[in-house]
């Protein structure tokens, strides 16, 4: 299992374009892989469930990967979070 | 004739038939009876609907701009959504027809969205019952929506794919009973450019459909079958407006500089944080007075540190980096809801308000601060006290400001370091204007309060609005001694009531001096005009 926290900066928080291509990005992974604020969990494959977490800037989101390539997924997620969010 | 009201989101007269936009064409449910087949059929739908986001998405790039084709990438990803499409698979093997599971999915999903504390992801439910609808009309064969000639288009509310798929060059208007100026029909109405409203008052029968209408954008009403009377004044008004509209438009992006190279900041005023965009629209070159008040007014309990500073936050990052002053909250007997316990005064306007009632309350104030400190951490901003008489006061609450700083300071919360400005709006402090101006940064006139306890009249009594004249020697003088102490001092001044937007008056102000004007947003290119023609 890998897990990592990211701090959300943008304005605006987790809005609807980044929760697409996160979905996205997700999908093309085996491995299972949950988002979670402080408040809420999500599945971070489904682009519905991501939006509805309403994370809001400043919210600490923790990314968790499980699976047989889930050093890959945490990497690619880390890296896009970093760049995006 | 018969007339309604609703709220303007964009301005604009407009004259025309109306085409009545049904939302709940009946679409026709009835499906085959075999789950098996209606699974078959629903998967070939999100293939058509993807196909068509992509088309419509296609179009939206060349014409619409970033914002309409973002909303159209979102759906076609929610169009993938598994939680979506199980629900579907679970309504249809229950024995649902394709498209009664589509809409009812939508349905459910969307209500869930309805239901969040968050604005924008509330806003999203449209989105998402947009494309139950595009996925039910296309399994029940439904034609795209028409608009064969220019007409009013009057609907329920709007999705995304409706106000892409109308003929832009056919809508004369947009008229909801729903929605708001956060809504997909607002944003459509501001990038073409056409007048609208949003919550208006009507109700949606068949029998609309082809009769006359009138809009008026500016005032937020619509006239159902208008008499010749009505359109000639509307007609006459849409012409000069757009004449100057036009006219305005050159100053656009031009700075603010006088014929003799005299610089004068032209600000907005605004009373929200939608009002931002406004300004920003309206090219002001930042916000001179951002009244607190709708954070406090027409709820139910003290709003949290967070909330105030999600809110200044989002002025700030709207603004783009220009200056943002922003004013402590003004509340008094007048302006009130009922968790402040505020008590019943014999004459609100002289009582315990502004500046007072902040230094009765001074938690309620340290939270504001603290949340405006907060939000200083992400660009330019100012504070400033309304109604301060005595230096005092400004003492006592500078020194309040001080310890929320150096509380964030202690607690390693990012901050910035605002400006401290103060109101001049009463005559004391008018008078007293080379004392204050030692003891801070920036003045910033009222013009309205400083006019009604100059002249002794109250502004809100229609009797008395003979005196209340802010044009009067005596508000005048008052005026042009404010401008002087502050630049004696070395600080600058401005002017943030009704009166700065005075086009009688502007000459006068920037002879006097002052450093800004701030007006209400739709009025900045009008005053950049007047300040650029001048000679002074």
């Amino acid at each position: 299992m890998k897990q990592f926290t990211h701090l959300l900066t943008d304005p605006v928080g987790l809005h609807a374009r980044p929760a697409g291509q996160l979905a996205k990005l997700a999908a093309g992974f085996a491995c299972n892989i949950r988002l979670a604020t402080p408040e809420n969990e999500a599945d971070a494959k489904r682009i519905l469930a991501v939006m509805k977490l309403a994370a809001k800037q400043n919210t600490p989101l923790t990314i968790t990967c499980e699976g047989i390539d889930e050093e890959m997924a945490a990497a690619a997620i880390s890296e896009f979070l970093a760049a995006n969010l | 004739m018969k007339q309604g009201k609703g709220i303007p989101a964009f301005a604009g007269i407009a004259v025309g038939k109306v085409c009545l936009l049904q939302r709940n064409r009946p679409i026709d449910t009835t499906g085959s009876g075999d789950p098996q087949q209606e699974q078959e059929s629903f998967a070939r739908a999100c293939k058509e609907a993807d196909a068509q986001l992509e088309q419509l998405a296609e179009h939206a790039r060349k014409d619409l701009g970033e914002e309409q084709v973002m909303i159209l990438e979102v759906q076609q990803m929610m169009l993938q959504d598994q939680d979506f499409l199980d629900n579907v698979t679970v309504k249809i093997r229950k024995g649902a027809s394709a498209a009664q599971a589509a809409l009812d999915a939508g349905k459910e999903c969307s209500a869930e969205f309805a239901a969040l504390d968050d604005e924008y992801m509330k806003a999203r439910a449209a989105d998402i019952q947009d494309i139950a609808r595009r996925l039910a009309a296309i399994l029940s064969n439904q034609d795209a929506i028409s608009l064969p000639e220019p007409a009013i288009v009057l609907a329920e509310d709007l999705g995304p794919s409706e106000t892409i798929q109308l003929p832009r060059e056919n809508i004369l208007a947009l008229v909801t009973k729903q929605g708001s100026t956060n809504s997909h029909t607002a944003i459509l109405a501001r990038t073409l450019n056409i007048p609208s409203l949003v919550q208006t008052e009507i109700e949606l029968s068949p029998e609309l459909a082809g009769r006359q209408m009138a809009v008026d954008g500016f005032t937020g009403t619509y006239t159902l079958d208008p008499d010749e009377q009505t359109i000639k004044a509307l007609n006459a008004c849409r012409n000069a407006q757009s004449q100057k509209v036009r006219e305005l438009e050159a100053w656009r992006g031009k700075p603010s500089v006088t014929q003799s190279g005299k610089t004068v900041r032209i600000y907005a005023n605004i009373g929200n944080v939608e009002d931002a965009k406004a300004a920003m629209c309206g090219d002001a070159e930042g916000i001179g007075l951002l009244r607190s008040e709708f954070l406090y007014l027409g709820r139910e309990d003290y709003p949290n540190e967070q909330e105030l500073y999600t809110a200044y936050r989002s002025v700030v990052d709207t603004m783009q980096g220009k200056p943002v002053i922003v004013r402590t909250i003004d509340i008094g007997a007048d302006k009130r809801a009922d968790y402040l316990g505020l008590k019943e005064e014999e004459n609100p306007a002289l009582g315990e308000r502004g500046i007072r009632f902040c230094l009765g309350r001074e938690d309620v104030f340290c939270t504001g601060l603290r949340a405006i400190y907060r939000a200083a951490a992400g660009g330019p901003v100012s504070i400033m006290f309304p109604m301060i008489a005595s230096a005092w006061e400004v003492e006592k609450a500078r020194s309040i400001c001080e310890s929320v700083e150096a509380e964030l300071t202690a607690q390693g919360i990012a901050h910035g370091k605002p400006e401290i400005g103060v109101m001049i709006e009463t005559p004391a402090a008018a008078i007293c204007s080379e004392q204050l101006a030692q003891m801070v940064d920036f003045f910033s006139v009222g013009t309205n309060d400083l006019t009604q306890y100059l002249l002794a009249a109250d502004r809100q009594n229609a009797a008395v609005m003979p005196y209340c004249d802010p044009h009067h020697p005596a508000v005048l003088n008052m005026l042009a001694y404010i401008a002087e102490s502050a630049h004696k001092a070395g600080i600058w001044a401005g002017i943030c009531g009704e009166l700065a937007a005075d086009p009688q008056l502007t000459e006068r102000f920037l002879k006097m001096g002052f450093d800004e004007l701030s007006v209400a947003p739709g009025e900045v290119l009008a005053l950049r005009k007047r300040v650029c023609e001048s000679e002074v």
